[in-house]
C-alpha cells in the first residue's frame, strides 16, 4: 500500500476510535480526561527527537531543542498532572 | 528482522495502550490505572524511537539536556501547583505542546526546504494553541483580564487574519522561502492570542478542551510530514476525543461553541435589572450562631459548593462540618452543577481531596428534584450556577444554562465575601430571596466559624 493512503487509513480509523472510546464519560472526569489526553499529544516529543536527530544548521538546531524541551513539559507534566488529580478520587470509607 | 519492524511493533503496543488508557480515563473506577497504562504506552513509544536513532543520531547530549531540563519543569510544575490552579497547569501543558508541534513543522521545513499541507496545518494549529493556551493560562491565573476583551469587528479582524494566513500559505507552498514562513507563523500566534481574549473566564475550560483537541491535530500533521505513525495516531485520538470532550462540555452548559467562541458572555453588562434594584433593602444576613441553630434543627442539609470553597481552601473544613452535621443526625450531601469551579469535576476533586465520600458528591440532575424536601441549602462561594436568572429571563447572558434549584429549599444560606457578581458579570436575585440568608464571609473562615457555633449548642 502507498504510504500516504496508509498513514490516511489509520488517521481515520483513529478519529472514529477517538470518538467512540469517550462517548461515555462521566462530568466529574472531564477534567481528568482532558488533562490525561493532554498527556497523550505529548508524543510531540517523539517529534522533537526526531527532527533534532536530525538537524544540521544553527537554527534548526536550537527550534528543534526548544521543541524537546516543550514536548517534554507536555508529557511528563500532563502525566503527573492528571495523576496527582486522579488520586483524589480513591473511594475511601 | 529490520529496526523499523521492531519499533513498528512498538508504536502498534504503545496506540493500543493509549486507547485503553483513555477508555479507563472515562470511568471513575479505572481513571488512575487508565492514566498509568497511556503513560507505559508513552514510554514504549520512546524507548523505540531511541532505539531506531540508535547509531545515526546527532546532537545527542542536546536532546538529553532537553529532555531532563522539559521533564524537571513539567514534573516540578504538576507536583508543586496547588489544587485550585490545575486547570491553568492544563492550559500551559497544552500550550508549549501545541508550540512544539509548530516547532517541528519548522524545523522538517528549514531541513528540506519543501512545503506541504500537513506541514502548514501544524504550523498554523501548533502556533493557535500555543499562544491561545498561554492567555487562557493568563486569565485563569488573573495575569490577563477574566473579562472578554471586546472591540468592534472584531470576527471580522479575526477573519480576514485567517484569510491572510491561509494566502500566505498557498504562496509558501508554491515558492517555499523563510520569509512566508516566518509571516505564516507570526500570523497564527496573533490569531491565537486574538481567539481567546474575547472570551470570559468562566468559559475557559471549554477554550482549553478545544485547544487541546487542536494541538492533537496538529501533532498528527506532525506525524504526516515526518512519517510517524504513533504520532499520528496519539495526535489524531486526542484530536477527535478532544472535539467530543469540548462538544460535551458545551451541553453541560446547554451552550453551543459558537456561542461559547464568539458571544461573549461575562462582558459588562448593560441590559437587565441593576444589581442596587435587585438587592436594596431586601438582602438579609446572619449569624453563625443562627447559621448553627438552622443546620442542627434541619433533616436535610445539601452543601452547594463553589469557585469561593476552592479559592478559600475550605474542603476539609466542610467535612468536618459535614460530620459533626451526621452526628447529630442531619443528612447531609453535596451538590456538584458539572461547571461549578474552574473546571469540569474541579469540585469533585477538591472535596475527594478532603476524603468526602464519592457517593455523597450527587449530579445536578440528581440532586435537583430533591430540594424541595431539603431544609437547608448552603451555598459556599458559589454564584452563577445557583442564579436563578437562566430559568427566568430569557435575555441574560446565562439564560438556559442548567442551574442547581437552591431557591427551592426551605432555606438557603449563601456565605460569600460579598455581593459582587460570578464570571457572567450579572447579580443574582437569589442572594435577595425572602428564604435566602447571606453569610458575608470568606468561605473556609465562614466554614469554622459555624463548626464553633454548631458545637457551643
Amino acid at each position: 500500500m502507498d504510504p500516504l493512503i496508509n498513514s490516511l487509513t489509520i488517521f481515520a480509523l483513529a478519529i472514529f476510535v477517538g470518538f467512540e472510546v469517550i462517548s461515555k464519560v462521566p462530568p466529574v472526569l472531564h477534567t481528568p480526561l482532558m488533562s490525561g489526553t493532554n498527556a497523550i499529544h505529548g508524543i510531540v516529543l517523539l517529534g522533537g527527537m526526531l527532527v533534532l536527530a536530525s538537524a544540521e544548521d544553527l537554527p534548526a538546531i536550537v527550534l528543534g531543542f526548544v521543541a524537546v524541551v516543550f514536548g517534554a513539559i507536555n508529557v511528563v507534566g500532563g502525566f503527573a498532572v492528571t495523576d496527582r488529580m486522579l488520586r483524589m478520587f480513591r473511594r475511601k470509607r | 528482522m529490520n529496526m523499523h519492524f521492531l519499533s513498528d511493533l512498538s508504536y502498534l503496543i504503545a496506540a493500543i495502550l493509549f486507547i485503553f488508557g483513555m477508555k479507563r480515563l472515562s470511568s471513575p473506577a479505572g481513571a488512575r490505572s487508565g492514566n498509568l497504562l497511556a503513560m507505559f504506552g508513552m514510554f514504549m513509544a520512546f524507548a523505540a524511537t531511541l532505539w531506531l536513532l540508535h547509531g545515526h543520531i546527532l546532537n545527542v547530549g542536546l536532546m538529553v539536556t532537553g529532555i531532563i531540563i522539559g521533564s524537571a519543569i513539567g514534573a516540578i510544575g504538576a507536583w508543586t501547583v496547588a489544587m485550585t490552579a490545575i486547570p491553568q497547569m492544563v492550559a500551559l501543558f497544552n500550550g508549549v505542546g501545541g508550540g512544539a508541534a509548530a516547532l517541528v513543522a519548522t524545523v522538517e521545513f528549514l531541513q528540506h526546504g519543501s512545503i506541504g499541507l500537513p506541514m502548514l496545518f501544524a504550523t498554523l494549529i501548533g502556533s493557535v494553541s500555543f499562544t491561545g493556551s498561554l492567555v487562557a493560562f493568563g486569565k485563569l491565573q488573573g495575569v490577563v483580564t477574566e473579562r472578554p476583551v471586546t472591540y468592534p469587528f472584531q470576527s471580522v479582524v479575526n477573519l480576514i487574519l485567517l484569510s491572510a494566513i491561509v494566502l500566505m500559505g498557498v504562496y509558501l507552498s508554491i515558492t517555499a522561502t523563510p520569509l512566508p514562513f516566518i509571516l505564516l507563523f507570526g500570523g497564527s500566534l496573533i490569531l491565537g492570542v486574538l481567539m481567546v481574549l474575547p472570551i470570559g473566564g468562566a468559559d475557559m475550560p471549554v477554550v482549553i478542551s478545544f485547544l487541546n483537541a487542536f494541538t492533537g491535530l496538529a501533532v498528527a500533521a506532525d506525524g504526516f510530514v515526518i512519517s510517524n505513525d504513533a504520532m499520528i495516531i496519539g495526535g489524531t485520538l486526542v484530536g477527535s476525543s478532544g472535539t467530543l470532550l469540548t462538544l460535551l462540555m458545551c451541553r453541560a452548559m446547554n451552550r453551543s461553541l459558537a456561542n461559547v467562541f464568539f458571544s461573549s458572555v461575562g462582558a459588562a453588562v448593560t441590559e437587565g435589572p441593576s444589581a442596587d434594584s435587585i438587592y436594596a433593602g431586601k438582602v438579609k444576613s446572619a449569624t453563625a450562631d443562627e447559621i448553627a441553630m438552622l443546620l442542627s434543627n434541619a433533616r436535610r442539609v445539601v452543601i452547594v459548593p463553589g469557585y469561593g470553597m476552592a479559592v478559600s481552601q475550605a474542603q476539609h473544613a466542610v467535612d468536618d462540618l459535614m460530620n459533626l452535621l451526621e452526628e447529630r443526625g442531619v443528612e447531609v450531601e453535596f451538590a456538584i452543577h458539572p461547571v461549578a469551579g474552574r473546571m469540569p469535576g474541579h469540585m469533585n476533586v477538591l472535596l475527594a481531596e478532603a476524603d468526602i465520600p464519592y457517593d455523597k458528591l450527587k449530579e445536578m440532575d440528581e440532586i435537583n428534584p430533591t430540594f424541595e424536601q431539603t431544609d437547608v441549602a448552603v451555598v459556599i462561594g458559589a454564584n452563577d450556577v445557583v442564579n436563578p436568572v437562566a430559568r427566568t429571563d430569557p435575555k441574560s447572558p446565562i439564560a438556559g444554562m442548567p442551574i442547581l434549584d437552591v431557591d427551592k429549599a426551605k432555606t438557603v444560606v449563601v456565605i460569600k465575601r460579598s455581593l459582587s457578581p460570578g464570571f457572567a458579570g450579572i447579580p443574582n436575585p437569589l442572594f435577595a430571596a425572602d428564604n435566602t440568608l447571606m453569610f458575608f464571609h470568606d468561605g473556609k473562615k465562614a466554614i469554622l466559624d459555624l463548626i464553633g457555633a454548631l458545637k457551643s449548642l
